[in-house]
């Protein structure tokens, strides 16, 4: 029996534990991955107190400092959490646990294109993270789609190793911040695409090319051996949609200022949230985090 | 047992000529999913201690296998029966979810 259970070991579910093991409420923290979608940041320079960290580094810092302080954490995946009479069991292939109080800080799992050929290739030319898979496209032909932070960070990435980078999107303008915008269009590797959208991935074995929805130099196809997509991510709500957790509009965990739910008990952090603004960053994750831990702690004392 | 490290030159006898399946984990420094899945990868050695052997390949320092393997993207594991690939995941598993598979691979032994 615990305090409080935190589902997610993300930057949002972390701090949760920091705050709640330091109000000396008995936590435990579920998550399938360390660091969440964090620790695939390439680099991070708006971390303060860090001017230039890996998103692993800075995730295994944070998960130091989780296990100074005594917090327990499972690396493993819930496969449900039910209501009880009074508070919750969250239950996972092997084991069940049960608190009077829940942290959601599932975060967000990436936004396929959903087009043929994607599920097919992937790990096979077609791929969603660049820091882990950039190396293996040297000297080759790659396009990027997605025009945010990350669709302009993976262009840079791979223009460092690849022989051509063709950034793709579908707006007339990218959504990636000016500086990101800037250092694309500085380097001499990386073509852009506006305006258009990937229809299909073909090839044999692995990627040779895919078909877009207008024409570029003449042609819809583009001769291509990798495809990185990086066009933004959904919230990961399975498990909230069984507490009977209200959403947004977007889909996104509807939270109060206090980081607390529809349900009783049911609080939520982090990028699955509505809240922040729905700015994905890791400092308004930790935020979050932080203020959930206190709702918590303030709820339990009533 | 822990797991057992691969390289280009021991992977032929450590994995295409072992007895038993063997799961193989391609890796790299840089990639934080990989660096995630690595406790997974060495609790399931302990597990399955002389039924499957559990091994890991560093594709930074190993390149050719990993080329040879068409390694596009990690973290990926694939499971080796008699010298072929039987299984493969690509991406962040669940500890649950490898074990399923090995299972099967196993009881079909």
């Amino acid at each position: 029996m615990y305090d409080l259970i935190i589902i997610g070991a993300g930057p949002a579910g972390i701090t949760a534990g920091i705050y709640a093991t330091r109000y000396q409420l008995k936590t435990l923290i579920v998550g399938k991955l360390l660091g969440g979608v964090a620790s695939e940041a390439f680099k991070v320079e708006n971390y303060p107190g860090f001017k230039a960290i890996s998103g692993t580094s800075l995730m295994n810092k944070f998960s130091e400092q989780l296990k100074y302080l005594g917090a327990h954490l499972q690396q493993k995946d819930i496969e449900k959490i039910e209501k009880m009479k009074q508070g919750f069991k969250v239950l996972t292939g092997d084991k069940e646990y049960e608190a009077p109080a829940i942290i959601i800080a599932t975060g967000t799992k990436v936004r396929k294109l959903n087009v043929p050929g994607e599920t097919e290739f992937t790990g096979k030319g077609v791929s969603y993270c660049a820091t882990c898979d950039a190396t293996f496209f040297k000297d080759k032909i790659v396009a990027i789609v997605g025009g945010g932070d990350a669709g302009a960070t993976a262009s840079l990435q791979l223009a460092d190793l690849a022989k051509k980078v063709y950034w793709l999107y579908r707006e007339q303008k990218p959504a990636a911040m000016p500086s990101w915008q800037e250092q694309v269009r500085k380097n001499p590797k990386v073509e852009e695409i506006n305006k258009t959208n990937v229809k299909k991935i073909k090839g044999n074995v692995s990627v040779e090319k895919i078909i877009l929805d207008r024409d570029y130099n003449g042609k819809k196809e583009l001769m291509v051996q990798g495809l990185f997509v990086q066009i933004g991510a959904v919230p990961s709500v399975d498990l909230a949609k069984d507490l009977r957790v209200k959403l947004n509009e977007y889909g996104y965990i509807k939270v109060d200022e206090a980081q607390k739910t529809n349900t009783d008990g049911v609080y939520a952090a982090g990028d699955v949230t509505s809240a922040s603004n729905r700015f994905k960053q890791i400092i308004t994750a930790c935020s979050e985090g932080a203020i959930a831990a206190h709702s918590v702690y303030e709820y339990l004392k009533k | 047992m822990p797991e057992t490290i691969l390289n280009d030159s021991n992977f032929e006898k450590e994995v295409l000529e072992s007895k038993i399946p063997v799961l193989v984990d391609f890796w790299a420094s840089w990639c934080g999913p990989c660096q995630m899945m690595s406790p997974i990868i060495s609790e399931l050695a302990e597990e399955y201690n002389g039924k499957t052997k559990v091994a890991k390949l560093n594709v930074e320092e190993n390149p050719t296998t990993a080329t040879q393997y068409g390694i596009m993207s990690i973290p990926n594991i694939k499971i080796f029966k008699d010298g072929k690939v039987v299984d493969e995941f690509i991406g962040v598993q669940s500890k649950e979810a490898i074990k399923e598979h090995l299972d099967k691979i196993i009881t079909k032994h």
